[in-house]
């Protein structure tokens, strides 16, 4: 891509003054808090090394990541079905896949948990075979999952269209089935897409909170914990842990993305 | 023998009303028709893309509609070459016998073995894109050859490139197909590569396939309005050229016809009926192609009357109604009919010495 030069353009003067608005906003938060943070290190150290906070943002990546396996499982093929298909009733079921974007979050909470809970009409069953959602790490997941599945399907799905169909085809009359085709053609050259997805709704779901408090208040995720250390010990003891996961979410994304590059270096070439 | 028999398939814009068509082992079918034809889809439903709404397609006798692409032995090429990007040129080539677990040994033998008949073999350690567009058609060319199909289906192979390259790669057509005797199937809007490689071509128009035949026969006998008016030219004719300082003279049946060409041995010629003169005497002038005749047919085409004239071959004449009258010609009449020998079009022909 060509670079071009900044200074002599001036809508692009004006973009990037206006832009920078909305950077500086989030850099002048990040600054605030970090030098709040920075001013009593003991403090910063102190609750960095508290287990309960340590294993909070384990749980709550971990989760999240359990989340993304299970979405990517079921998530792909439907990705690929609304990429390749046309059928009746297709925009019904695409509005299906986007009504966790629509919804409040605490109605997505109610929702899960009208399902999961030990009476619900999944987690009833389920509890009676001693698995338990509420309070529990798979009340976490799937509080997660259905929050956080629309951005993965939607990128996923657009990933799959981008492969021109006609690839497939010939692949197909080479010999390979639909499936084998699918795996050697257009998942390669959608890799991308599915990272980056894979990516926004792992961030979408270590963010929830309303969903998952209403089924799985315990084990605490970073969010609830963050929140009760609000409600209980103060705004020196949350804005430290608030702190911690942002250093440990920026860091963690940072390489994620610079990962990104490598991985979907095939999607450029469709 | 692949017979396809009134196969309908209706996908909203392109649709195929009822297509039969037969076509032989070894056979060059081409076929032509405006966009829209269904012409796409009728390859890609023998290729087993898309099963027909309707109707069959039998492969030497055994019936292969619902047969899954995979195990019918037909491959295709699209226009735009449709390569897999994520792959080298010597995987791609290779990608079907690896979905056929062809041994890798055997596998690199082949496909070395057809990059250098289509003359690709320096470029297999490259990527797609950092091919040529004729490069690229080259490779999924050879990638669809590799398969020894049946039947290779060419989705207007030739259309994505510039005019060289296009030359090029249908001589290679041609002599990939006199070699390997693989059936093909190629949709084209280019008439040169109407005669220079079908043994048969089908127009296709809203659907259906609306005549099929000898390239001279479908030229010269348009069964309808709409094939005569697609094809254009009605003065099609096959004769034997030789050429002498850019003058070719083109022998058909016992007439000598002259064209500022340098095409030799079978060839084509055509003439469009507007640009032939119609006289009742002999014309004194240095036009080359000058010919006695009897009128054999008058038909009323709208403002234009079409005469039919023999003179050994027949040639179509297209008059004016004013000029027609004037002329008061009937059915019978003896006249003289000349073109320039600019006038002449001449492509290069496919030899029918089978």
């Amino acid at each position: 891509m060509a670079q071009i030069p900044v200074l002599r353009d001036r809508c692009l003067i004006s973009f990037s003054l206006l832009g920078g608005l909305i950077l500086a906003l989030t850099v002048l938060a990040l600054m605030n808090m970090t030098v709040r943070e920075l001013s009593d290190i003991p403090h910063l150290l102190r609750v960095a090394a508290d287990s309960k906070v340590i294993d909070s943002i384990i749980l709550t990546m971990a989760a999240g990541a359990n989340a993304i396996v299970i979405l990517m499982i079921l998530g792909i093929p439907l990705a690929y079905v609304l990429a390749r298909t046309d059928f009746r009733g297709k925009r019904i079921v695409e509005t299906i896949v986007d009504i966790p974007l629509m919804l409040p979050h605490t109605v997505a909470g109610i929702l899960v948990y009208i399902l999961f809970m030990k009476r619900g009409l999944i987690g009833g069953p389920l509890y009676d075979i001693g698995f338990s959602f509420e309070d529990a790490y798979p009340g976490i997941v799937v509080a997660m999952l259905f929050v956080s599945s629309p951005y993965f399907i939607n990128s996923a799905r657009e990933g799959f269209e981008k492969v021109p169909v006609h690839l497939e085809n010939v692949a197909r009359t080479l010999g390979a089935s639909r499936f084998s085709a699918f795996l050697h053609v257009v998942l390669p050259l959608s890799a991308r897409y599915i990272y980056n997805g894979a990516i926004f709704s792992w961030g979408r779901a270590i963010g929830e909170f309303a969903a998952i408090i209403m089924i799985a208040y315990y084990p605490m995720v970073i969010s609830t914990l963050l929140y009760y250390r609000f409600t209980t010990g103060g705004l020196k003891e949350s804005s430290t842990i608030a702190f911690i996961m942002i250093i440990a979410c920026f860091s963690v994304f940072l390489v994620l993305r610079y990962l990104s590059h490598f991985i979907g270096r095939h999607d450029d070439r469709v | 023998m692949l017979q396809i028999q009134n196969i309908s398939k209706d996908m909203g814009e392109f649709f195929l009303d009822s297509v039969s068509l037969d076509i032989s082992k070894g056979e060059y079918m081409v076929i032509i028709g405006p966009t829209g034809a269904g012409k796409t889809i009728l390859l890609e439903t023998v290729a087993g893309i898309y099963e027909p709404d309707g109707g069959s397609i039998h492969l030497d006798g055994n019936d292969i509609t619902r047969a899954p692409p995979k195990e019918r032995n037909i491959t295709m090429v699209y226009q735009d070459y449709m390569l897999f990007p994520h792959l080298t040129v010597e995987e791609n080539i290779g990608f079907g016998l690896k979905s056929k677990k062809v041994p890798s040994d055997e596998i690199h033998e082949a496909v070395q073995r057809y990059a250098e008949m289509l003359h690709i073999a320096h470029l297999l350690h490259r990527y797609p894109d950092t091919l040529s567009g004729g490069e690229q058609q080259r490779a999924a060319i050879a990638r669809a050859m590799v398969m020894n199909p049946w039947a290779l289906l060419l989705d207007e192979p030739l259309s994505a490139l510039d005019s060289k390259t296009r030359e090029n790669l249908r001589k290679e057509l041609k002599d990939i197909h006199e070699i390997t005797k693989t059936t093909i199937i190629h949709i084209t809007h280019n008439f040169e590569e109407v005669f220079d490689l079908a043994d048969r071509v089908a127009i296709m128009n809203e659907g259906k396939i609306v005549q099929v035949g000898a390239p001279d026969e479908i030229f010269r006998r348009p069964k309808n309005h709409f094939v005569a008016e697609f094809v254009g030219a009605t003065n099609v004719f096959k004769g034997i050229s030789t050429s002498e300082n850019g003058i070719a003279s083109i022998k058909i049946g016992d007439i000598i016809i002259r064209a500022h060409s340098e095409i030799e041995g079978d060839a084509y010629i055509s003439v469009r009926p507007e640009e032939i003169l119609i006289s009742t005497a002999p014309l004194a002038s240095p036009i080359r192609n000058a010919f006695p005749g009897k009128i054999s047919d008058i038909r009323h085409c709208g403002a234009m009357i079409r005469l039919n004239i023999d003179i050994g071959v027949t040639f179509v004449v297209a008059l004016t109604r004013q000029g027609f009258e004037e002329a008061e010609l009937g059915i019978g009449d003896c006249v003289y009919i000349a073109f320039k020998a600019t006038s002449v079009h001449l492509f290069p022909g496919k030899s029918t010495t089978e």
